[in-house]
């Protein structure tokens, strides 16, 4: 298994920078995934470690060879497609077969592989069909089993599950992480889904315009994100930000929402929030670092009124309106709040961040 | 250093790979479209002394023929294109509606595509000659008492109107498929809230089917009126010396009489009128972007 | 839409009878309607081609029996006979099998890697020379042919079965570029790039994928070709003399031969070309529906 080395990837379609000078290491047998939206330059990022888009700058290093220059066929990678693409003229046995064909392996060993990668994914009674006689997510399958046979260095994977329905979604994802962590090949895995991101890797690039924007272990995405977009990208609901003043009191910053009351800094922030006393700063904040206070509470809280409650069964969601803002609260099901309440909203003091209004970025990272 | 000063001391490479694929082609189409048609044009500027001149073009014009083939011609495409346009229309409209044995429908109506226009002609000789098919049920029938000579070198308008229907039998089918496909892409909901909406068949016709067909007309008018400029072995099937047409005359003077350059200048001409067709249909049915699905 | 099949009486079970869609008067009427019509345009097609089947095989001694009866009095090979000892007859049927064989491999040659250009690849001039292609379809063969006698008789293949595939190819090129490119689109790119992941050269991945799954389109634009060569009258005519292919040795005979051996004529052009559409017939609407545009 082999380390992966990006170095200062330029890829440009027409006018655009799809990879805008991207450098990026993947460690050995790192669980690698790189997510964003459509047209952040994931895919072909990824295609780009395939050999299958050429780029116009930067270098790609697999283990210890420069593959750049180097065609798909001789990067020892396997690759698993968003359609699939299993051939629909093989038997399923073919196809898992076909990448140990083209490297002439004995017929022994070719069987063993085959069937061994056929029952990791639970198709081993499947291999004398065709992919028109399966279904699609039997069909995911081949194409897995067809890279796992491969047993290659690399394993790269561009959205494999987004075709599949939300429940196949659902344990196709628990399957691959555990299939995966066993072969425990380097593998990066492209998505748009935050939550197929968080459950399955092991670091995440948060891609954008062709950038990486923050990479990092899932938890300190979620809750340290680097700026607003990262912020709101991950996490469902995603993350809250509300426009706030900074103000010095007399033991210590505090921040004022208009028309909502204010709360304490946390000490540990005031070194970084110095320069901003008296003006504006964006504070970020998820719905479950929030408590909502029916006593009044201590003192220290924010004004709210709550607009809309979905009671979503584990959580109540409340869309609440915070002075001139609307952000999401949740909370415990059995605090029956309800539409229309006034409530007093308590926010967890390390679980704030603060972002510069203007970059947009968070303050001190 | 700047991303742009990478790019462009980088390896921006261009793929010669399609451009090696396509080279045959364009060279075959080089020598046996591009060539002839130059070689045409100079051909029916010159005399076979090889001079400039527009002798040849003039031979062709003053030749008794001339304004008979010309007219004959025009009139068949004139009559023909717009009988030939509402049968493909039922045909595809039929075939769209996707009743019991569509596939069988679609074969029988596009079997003239694999019939050559000599054996068309033959097909309607055996109907329409004096002791042929088409007497032969008439006065079977009772409808007739003795069989009309449709072949007559004497009725130019009954010629003319044997050789539409076999052209109609024998050249729809190409219009037909061209406005099937068209159809299938226009989604059924239109047509269907068009129904609901009260409009009867022919309404829905004229006001939703056909503005949206309007591409697949162009092209299928385009396409068929240029071919029927160049009738042929139909005319010269059923009604041998009675009539003669444009294709006609260019092959007597290529083969017959021997001069090129007035055969030359004969598929010339109808070279102009197919360019004034094609400029005709895209000018009275022109498509505009905004209005495509 | 044909409505549902109205169930059998319901049982004594004391159920209520299912629901259905009425049948109404005026919904039976229309299916009706439609059908009639889908038969009459079948008739209209098929029926000429069954009469011609008729008069090709009537025997000699009821060849000249009138009102001819529609029902065959008997079939016979004489009028085949007649045909086929004439004189060049036997040979220009092979003329134009070999045309047709060479003006497939030359078409699909050349033709298919250009298909497989437009397919897969994005390079500048992709319109341009696509828009090359589309344009020589609607050139009129006539204005074609002349200037290439006059080049062929230059160069010695005048009235050779080469030259006529050489201009069946050109004929049949934008077919072959535009089927093939149609053929390809419908591959998947993606398969090709698994392949080349799994060990592939682009050749091979070519080879053991897209190759085996383009093989039915393929193999339908090879036999659209070879009837495209097969049928052609003009070109035929123009560029042989005393080496004609099938039709045009029947055309220089069409004004002097008896009616029976006509007929025989036009049936031994038909047979083949309406066995190979019935065979390809799957494919017609899809090949012409994306040919279009």
């Amino acid at each position: 298994m082999s380390e992966i080395r990006l170095e200062r990837i330029h890829k440009i379609f027409k006018e655009t920078r799809a990879v805008d000078d991207v450098s990026l290491t993947i460690k050995q047998g790192e669980f690698m995934v790189l997510l964003g939206p459509s047209g952040c330059g994931k895919t072909t990022l990824l295609r780009s470690i395939a050999g299958l888009e050429d780029i116009d700058a930067g270098s790609v290093i697999i283990g210890d060879r420069d593959v750049t220059e180097m065609p798909p066929r001789n990067r020892k990678i396997a690759m698993v497609f968003q359609s699939y693409a299993v051939f629909p003229h093989m038997s399923v046995y073919e196809n898992i077969a076909f990448g140990l064909r083209m490297q002439k392996l004995d017929k022994s060993v070719i069987d063993t592989r085959v069937r061994s990668s056929a029952e990791l994914l639970h198709i081993e009674n499947l291999l004398d069909r065709y992919p028109s006689q399966v279904s699609g997510g039997q069909r995911q399958r081949i194409a897995v089993a067809r890279a796992v046979a491969m047993e290659s260095e690399v394993l790269l994977m561009d959205e494999p599950l987004s075709n599949l329905d939300a429940l196949l979604r659902l344990e196709m994802r628990a399957e691959l992480k555990r299939l995966l962590s066993e072969i425990g090949s380097t593998t990066v895995y492209v998505t748009h889904d935050q939550v197929e991101a968080m459950s399955m890797g092991d670091r995440i690039a948060v891609m954008r315009a062709g950038k990486i924007l923050q990479l990092g272990e899932p938890l300190d995405i979620y809750q340290t994100p680097v700026d607003r977009f990262v912020g709101g990208f991950i996490g469902n609901p995603p993350m809250n930000f509300v426009a706030v003043t900074v103000d010095r009191r007399a033991d210590g910053l505090v921040a004022a929402v208009s028309g909502a009351g204010s709360v304490a800094v946390d000490p540990a922030a005031h070194e970084r929030l110095q320069p901003y006393v008296g003006k504006s700063v964006t504070l970020g904040i998820r719905a479950e670092n929030i408590e909502v206070r029916r006593d009044g509470g201590t003192g220290d809280t924010l004004q709210a009124r709550v607009l809309v409650v979905e009671p979503l069964g584990s959580h109540d969601l409340l869309t609440c309106q915070l002075g001139p803002e609307q952000i999401k609260v949740s909370t415990r099901p059995d605090m029956a709040v309800r539409s229309g309440e006034d409530v007093a909203l308590a926010l967890e003091p390390d679980r704030t961040i603060w972002l510069d209004p203007e970059s947009e970025r968070t303050i001190g990272m | 250093m700047t991303a742009d000063t990478i790019v462009l001391s980088g390896k921006r490479k261009r793929n010669w790979a399609p451009y090696i694929l396509l080279l045959p082609s364009l060279v075959f189409l080089f020598f046996f479209f591009a060539t002839p048609m130059f070689s045409s044009f100079v051909l029916a500027f010159q005399t076979p002394d090889g001079a400039w001149s527009l002798d040849s073009i003039g031979t062709m014009v003053g030749d008794p023929n001339f304004t008979r083939a010309v007219t004959t011609t025009l009139t068949l495409v004139l009559i023909v294109i717009p009988f030939q346009l509402a049968l493909a229309l039922a045909m595809a409209l039929v075939v769209n509606k996707r009743l019991k044995g569509t596939s069988l429908w679609l074969y029988v109506y596009a079997l003239p595509l694999a019939i050559s226009e000599l054996a068309a002609g033959i097909v309607w000789v055996s109907i329409f000659t004096q002791k042929g098919w088409l007497n032969s049920i008439l006065e079977t029938l009772g409808i007739l008492e003795r069989g009309v000579i449709w072949q007559s070198a004497e009725s130019y308008w009954t010629l003319i109107g044997i050789i539409v229907v076999a052209e109609m039998w024998r050249a729809t089918s190409i219009m037909m498929i061209i406005l099937v496909a068209g159809l299938q892409s226009i989604p059924d909901e239109y047509i269907e809230a068009a129904e609901v909406y009260g409009a009867t068949l022919w309404q829905r016709v004229r006001r939703v089917i056909l503005p949206m067909l309007r591409p697949s007309l162009q092209v299928a008018l385009i396409l068929r009126i240029i071919l029927a400029i160049q009738v042929f072995a139909t005319a010269i099937a059923l009604a041998g010396t009675g009539l003669t047409v444009m294709s006609q005359q260019t092959l007597e003077w290529a083969n017959d009489i021997d001069d090129d350059h007035v055969a030359a200048a004969w598929a010339g001409l109808m070279l102009i009128l197919s360019i004034f067709a094609t400029i005709g249909v895209l000018w009275l049915l022109p498509v505009k972007d905004e209005q495509q699905v | 839409m044909t409505a549902p099949a109205v169930p059998a009486t319901t049982e004594a079970t004391g159920d209520p009878p299912p629901a259905r869609r009425r049948l109404t008067p005026r919904k039976l009427l229309n299916t009706i309607l439609w059908y009639l019509a889908a038969i009459i345009l079948a008739l209209f097609i098929a029926v000429p081609i069954y009469l011609i089947f008729v008069s090709a095989t009537t025997p000699a001694d009821a060849t000249y029996d009138y009102p001819k009866s529609v029902i065959p009095v008997g079939i016979a090979t004489d009028n085949m006979e007649k045909f086929v000892t004439a004189s060049g007859v036997v040979d220009a049927f092979w003329r134009s099998i070999v045309a047709g064989i060479i003006t497939v491999v030359l078409a699909l040659g050349i033709g298919a890697p250009a298909g497989y250009a437009l397919a897969r690849y994005v390079f500048r001039g992709r319109d341009g020379y696509r828009l090359v292609v589309l344009s020589t379809r609607a050139f009129p063969i006539v204005i074609l042919s002349i200037p290439l006698a006059v080049m062929y008789r230059n160069i010695g293949i005048y009235d050779t079965v080469w030259g006529v595939a050489l201009m069946h190819t050109a004929l049949a090129l934008p077919f072959a570029v535009l089927i093939t490119s149609s053929v390809f689109v419908s591959i998947p790119r993606e398969l090709e790039e698994a392949a080349q992941t799994l060990g592939c050269s682009p050749a091979r991945a070519f080879l053991r994928v897209s190759l085996p799954l383009a093989l039915p389109g393929l193999t339908a634009a090879a036999i659209f070709t070879w009837v495209l060569s097969w049928n052609d009258v003009f070109a035929a005519a123009v560029l042989t003399l005393r080496n004609p292919t099938l039709p045009a040795r029947i055309l220089t005979s069409l004004t002097q031969a008896s009616l029976p051996w006509q007929f025989a004529a036009a049936f031994v052009m038909l047979v083949p070309s309406l066995i190979v559409i019935f065979v390809i017939r799957r494919y017609l609407l899809g090949l012409w529906g994306r040919v279009v545009k």
